[in-house]
């Protein structure tokens, strides 16, 4: 028989306002096994504590319950006070009394039966726990960072330079991502390129970097420490060694009809193409699906061309299998499609762009080399219009658009206008807006300098519709809501704050990884505020937009977040496995493969083994859990016909008493 | 299976102290009005997170519904549902991962599959199929799971007692 203490905490009222802990407690002292029944404040606290290990001393308790918060909360927490007294760990249940009872529930009347009820149940499971050991698994010291962005880019460089190695999967052909498109940046107006550039320079020079551009990751296994991964390097058709970064065979190419990614479309490119000079790898990539080669097998100029023989068309797509310790994930984000938004005339006008599409017309690498003029005519706009929030805070019916706020938008729209003003004097832009948001370092006095230096026209409220004009100008109909009367303005050019969502290669890259999304694809941290780089999945962590819509400073910062908990893994040289995990009892085992059969990881093996049964011998085969693979998700243990496997931790016997507990 | 053993003392269940300490819930039903008792299964990635995310935005649902977690759905043997069906439970809610989401790639898809065939048999058992429920709760959504429990409780407090599958040595 356990002798078991049952440790209520109020968590300040969390707990305490709608439940009553005291009774809580008293109920516990009369379950079976428990000899040590006490209220406190804050459990998890070092006066908490202190209380749980002292109880252990006095009373020699042999297993705990804790009825606080979420296990998912503080189960560590408690695990490890009962450790560091002389009881195993696994010898701890929480019984979670806050998200699951007192903040769902009303009052006492409601909140202390359910309390009780629940202590219950964990003082049963625990009343059946076992003491587990947990295994030893070493580390392998490399680090996968997945994204090429700048969340990416210094997330790699961080950890390069504690000196651990650092692969960079890339599935662009460069790396530089969404920065590399960008302008100016806000507040300061640093040049986008200029900022970004060295670093992605550094990272191509690093020597603890390697970079796999133009690939993906395929498939990935192992758990923490001891990743697995297929990362699939497509084929270029040029040899990266040789290649100079000449660009003879961009001029060349016949194949020049093709819409130009990088410049969002808004111009053509080559089938063999680098997309923008400071590419890093100054390497081109032949697109197979617009090159005349590709298609027809004839063409082949970009071969003859080439002054280092650096094409050739018969490179395969190869796949690299790699192991690492920590993987980071930075896929970053991308706009949504405005085409959606037909009424504000995009995708109907020229003239109506996105603001990212603004962003390449600004830069001086885009399609106009940073003349700011209209798409349709190739005139400099005397007026533009900026309209925000397109599709951001979204009414939750409207399936067009996103809920949340994106965040940047303001700042860019500020930052748009005045640059526009400083590259056409005599520029009038107008800026509809819900609401202007702008908390951050010389963020308000940046959106003022646009107010008051620029004269920017900023009118709250929304516009209804963009209609393109015979005389080439298009009108935007909106409401000034502060002034209560309806807008019309005949502009020059319209642009449209999209809302940012998360990548759309985040989808599946997640299912491979076992990754938490939310609703919009972002992915979910461990804890919104105690773990926000961790995953949910150990030893996977999250750097940049997605996890959520932020700047460059915010991204680089967390970036730098996700480096440190990445090497603070790798600078490990075991870690401690999950002991929880499947266990075949031999005499029911029949050896019938049921279970390996829906093994996810291939943790289930056959022996033969001679085994005594009734005073008989006999050679039998039997099912055989490999304990560093098995994650204990317990599948087999349903499975299994005769009933052999069980779950450590989560034993058939323990639910089953749970289940009586609840019902009882 | 393993025989079960009884985990409390049948002096522990019915100890007169606990008895006192019922609230209003367990009132009502000695005054007649129908109070289910429900059982979720939830696994632990992302179930139990949804419903620890209802705690976190006070999305309130019955406390007449109790969780039990589990490490995934996968890991909910039917054998448990009739066991909770035999100790007086009127209804038992699985929660797992979407489909596609699993934590471990594919629990949630043996659970649909035997949670089907369970359904279909609790029909043949003359239990209504209705009981039990299947669905999916992602660690962000909340408001779901609490809109998911309240849907079941409301719909087991219209089926009524079950008393199918209960054993009577088992009422208090």
């Amino acid at each position: 028989m356990q002798r078991i203490g049952v440790f209520v905490c109020h968590c300040g009222t969390n707990i305490a306002a709608t439940v009553d802990v005291s009774k809580v407690a008293e109920a516990a002292k009369h379950e079976p096994g428990v000899v040590y029944a006490v209220d406190y404040t804050f459990m998890c606290s070092e006066a908490g504590q202190n209380l749980i290990a002292q109880a252990i001393k006095d009373y020699g308790l042999t297993a705990i319950v804790v009825c606080s918060c979420s296990p998912r909360m503080h189960e560590a927490t408690f695990r490890k006070v009962a450790e560091e007294n002389g009881v195993n760990p696994y010898m701890v249940e929480i019984a979670n009394i806050r998200e699951q009872c007192s903040w769902v529930h009303k009052n006492m009347d409601e909140g202390t039966p359910k309390a009780i009820t629940l202590m219950k149940t964990a003082v049963a499971k625990v009343n059946l726990d076992a003491p587990l050991q947990e295994g030893e698994a070493p580390v392998t010291k490399r680090a996968l960072v997945i994204g090429g962005g700048i969340a990416g880019i210094q997330t790699a460089l961080d950890i390069a330079d504690c000196g651990y190695k650092v692969d960079i999967v890339e599935k662009e052909q460069t790396i530089g991502g969404r920065m590399a498109q960008l302008d100016k940046t806000f507040p300061t107006l640093d040049c986008s390129s200029c900022i970004l550039t060295p670093r992605m320079t550094e990272v191509a020079q690093h020597p603890n970097i390697r970079l796999f551009t133009y690939s993906e990751v395929q498939e990935v296994s192992g758990f923490v420490g001891n990743f697995d991964v297929k990362i699939l390097k497509k084929s270029r058709s040029v040899r990266e060694k040789d290649c100079t970064g000449c660009g003879v065979c961009m001029t060349k190419c016949p194949s020049k009809k093709i819409p130009n990614e990088f410049n969002r479309g808004l111009n053509f490119r080559t089938a063999i193409n680098i997309p923008f000079a400071q590419a890093i790898p100054n390497v081109p990539v032949i697109d197979k699906e617009h090159c005349i080669h590709f298609k027809t097998g004839k063409c082949g100029i970009c071969a003859k061309v080439c002054p280092s023989h650096a094409v050739d068309y018969e490179i395969q797509d190869e796949v690299i299998e790699e192991k690492y310790g920590a993987i980071v994930v930075a896929t970053g984000f991308d706009q949504i499609d405005l085409h959606k938004f037909g009424e504000l005339g995009y995708g109907v006008s020229k003239d109506v762009i996105s603001s990212l599409e603004y962003e390449r017309i600004m830069s001086a690498t885009g399609p106009t080399g940073g003349h700011i003029v209209r798409p349709s005519d190739g005139k400099e706009p005397k007026d533009i219009v900026f309209i925000q929030c397109v599709g951001s805070r979204c009414e939750p019916d409207d399936r067009r658009g996103k809920t949340y706020c994106s965040k940047i938008c303001c700042m860019y729209t500020a930052k748009q206008s005045i640059m526009t003003c400083d590259h056409i004097p005599g520029a009038k832009c107008h800026v509809f807006y819900i609401d202007v948001r702008t908390p951050g370092k010389m963020f308000d006095e940046f959106y003022r300098r646009a107010v008051e230096q620029y004269g920017v026209d900023y009118i709250k409220g929304n516009v209804g519709k963009v209609t393109p004009l015979p005389n080439g100008k298009l009108r935007v109909h909106g409401v000034d809501l502060l002034d209560q009367k309806e807008v019309e303005l005949d502009t020059d050019m319209v642009v449209l704050a999209g809302a940012i969502e998360p990548n759309p290669s985040i989808r599946p890259l997640a299912t491979k990884l076992t990754l938490s999304i939310d609703n919009n694809n972002f992915l979910n941290e461990a804890h919104a505020k105690l773990h926000p780089v961790e995953a949910a999945t150990a030893g996977v962590f999250m750097a940049g937009t997605v996890q959520g819509p932020k700047d460059i400073p915010e991204t680089v910062a967390q970036a730098g977040a996700a480096a440190v908990k990445a090497v603070a893994l790798l600078a490990k040289d075991k870690l401690k496995t999950n002991p929880c995990v499947a266990q075949p009892d031999e005499l029911y085992c029949n050896g019938c493969s049921v279970c390996a059969n829906v093994c996810p990881y291939g943790a289930i093996t056959y022996i033969e083994k001679e085994v005594r049964d009734h005073g008989v011998r006999e050679t039998r085969r039997l099912a055989q859990v490999n304990p560093s693979l098995c994650k204990g998700c317990g599948a087999c243990t349903v499975a299994c016909p005769s009933g052999a496997m069980n779950l450590k931790g989560f034993t058939n016997r323990q639910i089953m008493a749970e289940v009586d507990s609840v019902c009882q | 299976m393993s025989v079960i053993e009884r985990t409390a003392s049948p002096e522990a269940m019915l100890e007169k102290d606990t008895l006192a300490y019922l609230g209003p819930a367990e009132a009502k039903k000695s005054e007649g009005e129908f109070v289910p008792k429900i059982v979720a299964f939830c696994c632990n990635w992302c179930s139990y997170a949804g419903a620890d995310s209802a705690g976190n935005a006070r999305a309130s649902y019955p406390t007449n519904i109790k969780i039990i977690r589990v490490p995934c759905s996968g890991r909910v043997n039917p054998l448990f549902i009739l066991r909770a069906f035999e100790k007086g439970a009127d209804g038992v809610i699985i929660c797992g991962c979407h489909p596609g989401d699993c934590h471990y790639t594919t629990g949630n898809y043996y659970t649909r599959r035997r949670m089907a065939l369970l359904i279909s048999m609790l029909d043949y058992i003359g239990v209504d199929k209705g009981r039990v429920e299947v669905d999916w709760v992602s660690a962000s959504e909340g408001a779901r799971f609490a809109e998911i429990m309240n849907k079941f409780a409301d719909k087991i407090r219209t089926l009524g007692r079950n008393v199918r599958l209960e054993d009577i040595r088992c009422r208090n």
